[in-house]
């Protein structure tokens, strides 16, 4: 029984109709079996079609692709020729999908308890009806959501990110699936969150004997979940193998260049990023489709494609140069990034800033309601010229928040902000001459949302030039020209618009737009979130370079702990807009830290199936600050009774200007400590 | 809740109390008043002010409209210039006949639209959606008159159904204007259905497009059952300000359609006295369609607020 797949599928093509009539396909020649009880991760960069396999094994297809060849067959029978009614029992009972956003994947105007119901009224047909509210009860408690019966009668919306995903697991569930497909079950959570959803997903998979599909662009998660590990580029499977050979020593040169562009949390360099960019969906087959980007190509590979063969390692590779790739080293561009030693100039200063989203109204005053707490509380920083400063923390612990009240778009209840020399900076944009506007830019996370698309990149480039230089004509031209190559864009970018870019491109339009500007701070939100992990690098080289040439201070706000300590000279960990620790990024990184930091840090994936992150703190989310004592007090695995509820920890100092927030004491916040005090 | 009904029905009073000052200097302004229109040639000298002193004409615009205002407040909209009957008791006669208008327009018109709406978006570009929503712009950009005049041909011309002009009296019980009404009912119904159809249909097609129904289809929901549990709570939802708008604007005098049929609604009483430049009864009516806009979209409102989840915590929150 074992050895027949639950889902097979063989040499399947998809694709579509383009423009111009000819067919494009989207997927090329796949095949993939999985067997019961095996996990199987799906990698590759966006575009190479890894969703699009993931659903066409449910037997859907979005709008507008179709099959071209192949088979997808679910327990031994095609699921492209079945019937409506039959794809209707199967879909959701025997093969489950967990969706990437639960947020918008649950209908927003039903509760869970009726959604919930529903799954078991569609699929569980041997429980009868009265049950069905125990049974959902009884779902929710199996992944691990507290006050089931609270959770069954809220909507949607009512619930954290992390408990929506847990409730599309519990629906998925309900329907006793032989099969799961997880369509990037994890992105967009936070690191906790994250760690903790895995550990339940594993935990399930060995308790039910289910097969899993994990889609994700994410080496880290696949790591932890997978035991195999198929590779997609540009619509085919390039490697298929086992995952301790695809993750440490692949023998294909897209995944070993993919492994060099992720930055890790146990190594300073910054990670080198892959050239090129993939082909658009339906490029010819004419040859290896990486071959362009491949450090190894040869001749041969652009004149044939090659076919999948058996490597030494046990995987089935699609390369030429497998052997050698093997071999070949793709780490010797990790360099260090420059660091600059604050040299006492401080370039911005943030003293005791308050701020607050909700302020109250006329009418509230009249009738004496309180201040709310505010968002973010008491924060005292100071970054030096040539400083690159990282916020971290969980999504709401105000690191934006921050930022947005430096740039002006958010004035601070309490408090004030200096830049340089300038002690009166105005708290509102609006008030701002244009000097004091130039020296602050800000790139934001989402390049598609912050460039005009219907704005030419030499107009948008042009526009801080014409403002802040009064820059014309061929000045205009040639200054525009000059930071696009700053940026590694050539002039032929000019007259294209933000569309026409790729991803990564677009960023660097947004870096050049910020560094028109010639500021002295620039806050970077989150520039890599929305990139993929080959585009990252490359940005994160980008902002590098610009930061040794033009001496700029970075504030540098990202969820990602190992980006952060890739660039940071100095880190500052937030939680509920509360600072916990900050200082030398080598000694927030080391052995003694703050609780939550330990948190935050045992929780990072990391793309080796040997690591294993560290659950400490229940992943709950807090609504609001608690008014009194330490911000941590509610999740701290180390909480030491009335005393963090009551009195805000003092600040302790260590070597350097690390600073630590916590009553215990400093040498006792060691990691190894810890360990002891868990053994205990 | 209350809180928030409150607090809206606060600004709605406020709205209308604009509305009023708006209406009354926008009269002031206008050469004359009612005592030169009403005595026309022999508005001058003695007669003149005999006229203003018996209509209180004589005092401050202020004074003036604190009266009118406190009146109206009481119900007493004061006396029509050129008649005996209170204002009152005529534009009450009116509201029932428009009432009655608007009931037949938007007992046919509302589920019709709904069902063409739902329809042509689950149906989304074949051949059922390319014809009604087709039919609907058409509906949409012929003028009332032209249609009016095209169902007269139809349904009173050649099929002889229904009298081509209506000619009961305002004050005839309601199931007189049986079915004298019904051309007038089809002319607003047709207008009504193409902007409400049109507006569900766009919601109808965003709603199906949507990550939550892609996943109801992933989860095996049946297609129906899909549409009418998952699909259509969500989808409806913006018709209830678009019907909203369509109450008001059937309420508010249908003033063209009215005309047309010789219908005795609100519309023709204020066409009416426009030209009979009876200022007191524009100034009523005026306050009543304004009133009738604020009260019908703030009820809309609350309502969205109540069947929507999301936008009910999040008042219920802000308590």
């Amino acid at each position: 029984m074992s050895d027949t797949p639950i889902i097979d599928i063989q040499n399947l093509s998809i694709g579509f109709t383009g423009r111009s009539g000819a067919t494009l396909p989207v997927l090329r020649d796949v095949s993939l079996s999985i067997r019961a009880g095996e996990s199987i991760g799906l990698v590759g960069e966006s575009g190479s079609g890894k969703s699009t396999l993931a659903l066409a094994a449910m037997g859907f297809l979005k709008g507008g692709l179709r099959k071209l060849s192949g088979r997808v067959c679910f327990r031994g029978d095609d699921m492209f020729a079945r019937s409506r009614d039959e794809l209707e029992t199967i879909r959701g009972g025997r093969l489950g999908l967990i969706p990437q956003n639960s947020g918008q994947a649950l209908t927003p105007t039903m509760r869970i308890g009726t959604q919930l119901k529903e799954a078991l009224r569609l699929h569980c047909l041997s429980v009868p009806t009265e049950q069905h509210q125990e049974v959902a009860h009884n779902l929710l408690a199996q992944v691990r959501l507290p006050d089931p019966n609270v959770i069954l009668q809220r909507f949607p919306h009512e619930l954290s990110g992390g408990q929506q995903q847990r409730v599309a697991i519990a629906m998925a569930l309900a329907g006793e699936p032989e099969a799961l497909l997880l369509d990037e079950p994890t992105t967009g959570l936070d690191v906790t969150t994250q760690a903790h959803i895995l550990q339940l997903l594993n935990d399930l998979a060995a308790e039910r004997n289910m097969a899993m599909l994990y889609v994700s662009h994410d080496l880290g998660v696949i790591a932890r979940s997978c035991a195999r590990v198929a590779v997609m580029y540009a619509g085919q499977i390039v490697l298929d193998g086992p995952a301790t050979e695809v993750l440490r020593t692949p023998s294909h040169p897209y995944p070993k260049g993919l492994l060099a562009s992720i930055p890790r949390l146990g190594d300073r360099r910054l990670p080198v990023a892959l050239e090129g960019r993939p082909p658009p969906p339906g490029g010819d087959g004419e040859g290896c489709a990486y071959a362009p980007r491949c450090p190894l190509a040869e001749v041969r590979c652009s004149e044939a494609p090659p076919h999948p063969v058996p490597d030494s390692l046990g995987g089935i590779v699609r390369c030429f140069r497998a052997a050698d790739t093997l071999h070949a080293s793709m780490d010797h561009g990790r360099h260090e990034p420059v660091h600059h030693s604050p040299d006492g100039q401080p370039a911005l200063s943030l003293k005791d800033i308050s701020l607050s989203y909700r302020s109250l109204g006329l009418i509230d005053r009249m009738r004496g309601v309180s201040e709310p707490v505010p968002t973010v509380d008491d924060i005292d920083l100071t970054i030096a010229r040539g400083e690159t400063l990282g916020l971290v923390g969980e999504s709401g612990s105000g690191k934006s928040t921050i930022l947005k009240a430096i740039a002006g778009l958010l004035p601070p209840r309490a408090g004030n902000i200096c830049v340089a020399d300038e002690i009166n900076l105005p708290p509102v944009v609006e008030k701002r001459t244009p000097e004091q506007l130039r020296r602050i830019q800000m790139i934001f996370q989402n390049p598609d949302e912050s460039l005009n698309p219907r704005q030419t990149i030499a107009e948008i480039i042009a526009q801080p030039l014409r403002l802040y230089d009064r820059l014309d004509g061929q000045a205009l031209h040639d200054r525009s020209v000059a930071l696009l190559e700053t940026v590694r864009l050539s002039a032929h970018y000019m007259d294209r618009l933000p569309s026409q870019l790729s991803g990564g491109e677009k960023q660097r339009v947004a870096v050049a737009r910020a560094f028109a500007a010639e500021p002295e701070i620039v806050l970077c939100d989150e520039v890599t979130s929305a990139l993929d992990v080959s585009v990252q690098a490359a940005v994160l080289d980008l902002l590098n370079d610009l930061k040794c040439s033009q001496n700029t201070t970075y504030v540098f706000v990202s969820h990602d702990l190992a980006v952060v300590r890739a660039l940071s000279d100095r880190v500052a960990v937030l939680y509920q807009g509360r600072l916990c620790e900050y200082g030398p990024t080598e000694h927030v990184y080391g052995d003694v830290s703050h609780p939550y930091t330990d948190i935050l840090l045992g929780a990072v994936l990391e793309p080796d199936p040997d690591t294993a992150p560290k659950l400490c703190a229940e992943d709950v989310v807090e609504l609001s600050p608690p008014a009194l004592g330490c911000p941590f007090q509610r999740r701290c695995p180390r909480r030491l009774g009335a005393i963090c509820d009551q009195q805000v920890p003092p600040w302790q100092e260590g070597a350097d200007g690390h600073m630590i927030r916590c009553h215990i004491p400093r040498e006792e916040l060691c990691i190894d400590t810890q360990a002891q005090t868990a053994a205990e | 809740m209350t809180e928030l009904i409150l607090r809206r029905l606060a600004l709605g009073l406020v709205t209308v109390w604009m509305v009023s000052v708006i209406i009354f200097m926008g009269i002031e302004a206008l050469p004359g008043d009612a005592c030169t229109a009403f005595l026309e040639r022999d508005a001058q000298g003695e007669v003149l002010e005999r006229c203003r002193e018996q209509l209180g004409l004589n005092q401050s615009a202020t004074q003036r409209y604190l009266a009118w205002a406190t009146g109206a407040l009481q119900g007493d909209l004061g006396v029509s210039a050129n008649g005996n009957t209170t204002i009152a008791a005529e534009v009450a006669l009116r509201v029932k006949n428009s009432i009655l208008l608007a009931a037949g327009a938007l007992s046919v018109g509302v589920p019709l639209a709904i069902f063409l709406g739902v329809f042509t978006g689950l149906w989304r570009d074949k051949f059922p959606d390319i014809f009604f929503s087709t039919g609907a712009i058409f509906a949409m950009t012929i003028p009332e008159f032209v249609a009016a005049t095209i169902i007269t041909l139809i349904f009173s011309i050649w099929l002889g159904l229904f009298p081509a002009v209506v000619l009961t009296p305002a004050d005839a019980p309601p199931l007189d204007f049986f079915p004298e009404f019904v051309p007038a009912a089809i002319v607003l119904t047709l207008v009504m259905v193409a902007h409400i159809m049109r507006m569900v249909r766009s919601s109808v097609i965003e709603v199906m497009t949507s990550d939550y129904i892609q996943m109801a289809q992933l989860k095996g929901v049946p297609y129906w059952q899909m549409v009418f549990r998952h699909a259509l709570p969500s989808a409806l939802l913006p018709a209830i300000n678009i019907v909203a708008l369509t109450i008001a604007w059937l309420l508010g005098g249908v003033v063209v359609v009215e005309v047309v049929f010789n219908y005795p609604g609100l519309g023709r009483m204020m066409i009416d006295a426009i030209s009979d430049r009876d200022l007191p009864v524009i100034q009523a009516i005026a306050i009543l369609v304004a009133a009738t806009y604020v009260g019908i979209n703030l009820l809309a409102d609350l309502l969205t607020i109540l069947l929507n989840p999301r936008m009910r915590t999040q008042h219920l929150r802000r308590k």
